[in-house]
């Protein structure tokens, strides 16, 4: 058994900032579990440009921004096992991983942070129905094929949401001579950036349809074509409305989920709708000395608010390891009124610094107050130009604002329009 | 001529519509700051994009390696470019910012590496 | 190519069948269309052995169901494959359907059907409590049981190829000539000559008996679509439920596979197409809504795939196995439905029997191995024993498969056993690799790399499952 002060598990952006800010607080013995052959996590393949705007006030391709905290790390003494797959942790710390060089490894740690990422939506859970040939897979994946291995998984392409991964792909797709037919969008708007409709769909004349649907695929090897249809208010395809278009590629980018396969072994209670585990403002989930930071917690649209949120976990890991993490009074946070969740889900009254918390809304607003209420007090309230779905908002609960509640508080965010 | 756009410089995506006559922009319309002026009348006289993509490895532990553009490139030569990265090739081992091409059909951009590959 | 046996279809049938007759010094081949064995109705079925009450007394369907059942444990055993005996009920959802739960104890009995009775809501309830509000009564099988049939057919197939039966794969059958006392046998793969031909092309069994001039069957395709649930929901039924059965078939059902996952489906649309395996809206729809009757916290959220199959469903409402009329030395098993899968030791059994009368003295093999070692499945081990394993071949330490905590060393294993994997999907039946929430979407890459390079070809020459379904094309630059 090998004892490490702090397992990271996950060396994408999040775990390699909540590791670099560990030591950068002092913690001696870490180490980084990665399943992958490189540190960097889903970034390396995310060649575009668009990263590090605010963290680095610069724009930075995936491999860049990831590139940075690897020399980072690099130049620590924390411990990489690259290859490497977490295939339990225990409910006393106690990290199980297996790779093809040291067997199975056991780590006693006295703080976990879980940082392993997201997964895509698969074609199961949208009961597209019709064949099942070679041709249908996610965006994700098939930006693995063209930037990582080198091949054209295909040449008339079909892609199906229109989240940033789908519009960015759409644009690949077409800069390396493929013929992208149309982006269709299940909901009457967009998941994606402005600057990503424009930029990957707008330039090549890439038409994006909204409240628009894939209901069939066709073809028995390979994909041959998908039949779309348009969808009512209540996303059911309209008869009359499909259209078959030939194509031998489906591309899926219909959502992201949290891979907490791990946290569910050990027993952490998840959030039921971010999907991630239920934490503190300092990221600690309700086992103790297990965090959690990036996707895993929530997806995020912005690696820099990976970074931000990583951090805090880090230096959260790195308190609780020192013993400095005091107890606490917690109470709860709670979206309402178009605000679908809130991370941290709970917050320590005795905190002396200022809390953000985060939050997505359900639907677009424009002009709309977001507004922070606790115990009938009306907390801050500020007028927003734009709220919508795609893009992840904060509001900061101050010490003072703290100071006032008690055991029974409870904070909400809501919108008013 | 009215031309109609699509401000990008931030979430709220203001639908812009420009006048404009024998290349002259007359006015900019639509827009609720000043950045939308300033995106609508770049991207009517000289419309710019980042390129990104890959580049055929040779000796890497990858069979290519991704690139950009140090600058924006000209939208319409965006093909043009890809033409010309397609057919480069680079030896590992290769470093972030490693130039491939530089000066890419005059444009002024380099064509850099970005990532790293220590090779075999 | 000479043979004294070609066996035509590897689907679950032909595989048992084939090995059956490994028992023998014979010659035999088993030719598959597909680049795989498994491909037709055996990899999409309700994966059922039905314990033999819903068969009309005295068919072949009922004799065979209830001798398959018996067979089943023992074949199972030799080919290492789990069986799960979980039982089954078959449910009523009103006082109206009681006598038809009646009618079916009674058909079991004279069946030889053992430990039929009949529960009420409050007995039903205690043992699945995920059952629907309007369940009044089962009738519950403790003998049904769940086996995964693709695994029974790779497994019988391994096990034939390792007793000397030779397995032709991309081996389509267009014409047969019939001989003096042999069968010239034109395929894709060239001219084969067998002595006898077994026909257990399921759907296309009519099509390959009418190629000697048999248009004795006639079979009618009937179209099953299935929904098969992440394993976070495998606790929903603790065994097979059913529905009361109609005219089309059992009904839709609710059951837990092998693997721990949920399984609910088939709908049942005849069509014409017996290789149109399309699922549609509607039937997804029929089978959700049906489900739900019976277990009302089936959800499509966990829904991690669709698909449908064929069952070859014959207008003669029964199986048929025998010699043509047209020609003795020529042996249809055909229109093997439901409970095919359950009857097919016992099928491969009376084929064998058969085929022994036929040929006369042909004599049994001193050294038939009826074992298929167990394959090694990592995820089922403790850590002494995966450490163990690691330490023989580092393969095993490598996790390519993150959702079924697969290894690589378990898809090399695949790719080089008798009859191995040949294609993304074949790795995917043999390991579980990629058959979890993310559907292949980590690990579909690197299963195409670990295959091209153990089969030594281009990764862009590697298929989903064989003919055109090539995942990727070619190289960007």
């Amino acid at each position: 058994m090998l004892n490490y002060d702090l397992v990271v598990v996950g060396g994408g952006p999040a775990g390699m900032a909540a590791a670099l800010k560990a030591k950068e607080e002092g913690v001696e013995k870490i180490v980084i579990l990665e399943r992958a052959e490189t540190l960097g996590g889903i970034l390396e393949q995310c060649i575009h440009t668009g990263f590090g705007l605010h963290y680095f006030g610069e724009e930075l391709s995936g491999p860049e921004y990831a590139g940075r905290f690897i020399a980072e790390v690099e130049k620590t003494d924390i411990d990489v096992y690259l290859d490497t797959m977490v295939l339990d942790v225990s409910k006393d710390n106690v990290v199980t991983a297996v790779n093809n060089k040291d067997g199975l490894i056991k780590i006693q740690a006295v703080a976990v942070v879980l940082a392993m990422g997201c997964r895509e939506r698969p074609r199961g859970a949208l009961s597209i129905a019709g064949s099942r040939p070679a041709g249908v897979m996610t965006a994700g994946t098939a930006q693995k094929y063209v930037n990582i291995d080198g091949y054209m998984p295909g040449k008339k392409v079909v892609i199906l949401g229109s989240g940033d991964i789908g519009l960015i792909m759409a644009r690949r797709m077409t800069l390396e001579g493929a013929e992208v037919k149309v982006v269709c969008e299940l909901m009457p708007y967009s998941g994606g950036l402005k600057r990503n409709i424009v930029q990957c769909l707008d330039d090549f004349g890439i038409p994006l349809r909204l409240s628009c649907t894939v209901i069939a695929t066709h073809g028995k090897d390979r994909l041959e074509g998908v039949t779309i249809a348009n969808v009512d208010e209540h996303l059911k395809p309209i008869p009359g409305t499909e259209q078959y278009i030939e194509c031998d590629t489906l591309l899926l980018s219909v959502g992201l989920i949290p891979e907490n396969e791990l946290s569910n072994g050990v027993g952490i209670e998840l959030d039921r709708v971010t999907g991630g585990p239920t934490v503190d403002e300092y990221r600690e989930t309700l086992h103790k000395g297990i965090f959690a930071c990036g996707n895993v917690l929530q997806v995020h649209d912005l690696v820099d608010y990976v970074t931000e949120e990583s951090k805090i976990a880090g230096k959260g890991a790195a308190d609780y390891i020192f013993g400095k993490k005091q107890e606490g009074t917690y109470i709860n946070t709670k979206g309402v009124n178009g605000v679908r969740y809130i991370v941290p889900q709970r917050v320590n009254i005795k905190n002396e610094e200022d809390v953000k918390l985060y939050f997505r809304v359900g639907q677009v607003y424009k002009g709309a107050k977001v507004v922070v209420e606790c115990d009938g007090n009306i907390l801050s309230s500020k007028k927003k130009v734009m709220l919508a779905p795609g893009e992840m908002e904060n509001v900061t609960i101050t010490p003072e604002m703290l100071k006032n509640m008690n055991e029974n508080s409870e904070i909400t965010v809501r919108i008013e329009e | 001529m009215k031309k109609n756009l699509i401000c990008v410089s931030c979430p709220l995506g203001c639908p812009i519509e420009v006048e404009i006559e024998n290349g002259e922009i007359l006015s900019v319309a639509g827009n609720t700051c000043k950045r939308g002026d300033k995106y609508a009348r770049d991207e009517l006289t000289n419309p710019v994009r980042s390129l990104t993509t890959t580049v055929k490895l040779f000796d890497g532990n990858l069979p290519v390696v991704p690139v950009k553009s140090s600058k924006p490139v000209p939208k319409d030569k965006m093909f043009e470019c890809m033409k010309l990265i397609n057919e480069a090739t680079i030896k590992a081992p290769v470093k972030i910012g490693d130039v491939v091409i530089s000066d890419i059909l005059g444009t002024g951009a380099d064509i850099v590496v970005t990532n790293n590959d220590s090779g075999k | 190519m000479k043979y004294d046996v070609a066996v035509i279809g590897a689907g679950v049938v032909g595989s048992l069948i084939t090995r059956e007759l490994s028992k023998y010094n014979l010659k035999v081949a088993l030719l598959e269309r597909a680049n795989d064995c498994a491909m037709g109705a055996t990899k999409a079925n309700s994966a059922i052995v039905h314990a033999g009450f819903d068969a009309k007394p005295g068919s072949l369907k009922a004799k065979l169901n209830v001798r398959g059942v018996e067979l089943m444990k023992t074949t199972c055993e030799e080919l290492n494959v789990p069986l799960k005996n979980i039982g089954a009920f078959v449910v009523a959802f009103s006082e109206e359907e009681i006598p038809h739960l009646e009618e079916l104890l009674e058909r079991g009995k004279e069946n030889g059907v053992p430990g039929l009775e009949i529960v009420y809501r409050d007995e039903l309830v205690k043992r699945e409590p995920n059952i629907g509000e309007k369940a009044v009564a089962a009738l519950y099988a403790p003998t049904s049981s769940i086996v995964c049939p693709y695994e029974l057919t790779i497994a019988g197939v391994e096990n034939a190829v390792t007793n000397g039966a030779e397995f032709l794969r991309n081996c389509e059958v267009k014409a047969i000539k019939q001989n003096s006392d042999s069968f010239t046998l034109d395929t894709t793969l060239g001219e084969i000559e067998a002595s006898l031909v077994i026909n257990a092309a399921g759907v296309h069994s009519g099509k390959v008996a009418e190629m000697i001039g048999d248009t004795s069957i006639e079979i009618k395709p009937r179209r099953g679509d299935y929904y098969l649930l992440d394993k976070s929901q495998g606790a929903l039924a603790f065994s097979t439920i059913f529905q009361c059965p109609t005219k089309m078939g059992k009904g839709v059902l609710v059951s837990p596979t092998v693997d721990g996952n949920l399984i609910v489906g088939p709908s049942a649309i005849e069509h014409n197409d017996g290789d149109n395996v399309e699922t549609t809206a509607e039937g997804l729809q029929s089978v959700y809504n049906s489900a739900t009757k019976s277990i009302p916290a089936v959800s499509l959220r966990n829904a991690i795939t669709s698909f449908s199959g064929n069952r070859a469903h014959c207008t003669a409402d029964d199986f048929i196995i025998g010699s043509s009329e047209k020609n003795k030395n020529f042996i249809n098993v055909a229109g093997i439905e439901s409970p095919g899968l359950s009857s097919a030791p016992a099928i491969a059994e009376m084929v064998r029997e058969l085929v022994v009368s036929l040929m006369g003295d042909i004599e049994k093999k001193s050294n038939f191995n009826p074992q298929r070692p167990a394959p090694v499945r990592f995820r089922e081990m403790t850590s002494a024993q995966r450490e163990r394993l690691i330490e023989k071949n580092k393969a095993y330490g490598r996790i390519v498969c993150r959702c079924e905590t697969i290894t690589e060393g378990e898809i090399i294993d695949a790719i080089h056993a008798p009859a191995g994997a040949r294609d993304v999907d074949g790795v995917k039946r043999r390991t579980r690799a990629g058959m979890g929430r993310c559907q292949g979407g980590f690990c579909g890459s690197k299963v195409v790399e670990i295959l091209a390079r153990e089969l030594n070809v281009p990764v862009n020459t590697i298929t989903k499952f064989g003919g055109n379904s090539n995942i990727m094309y070619d190289k960007t630059k």
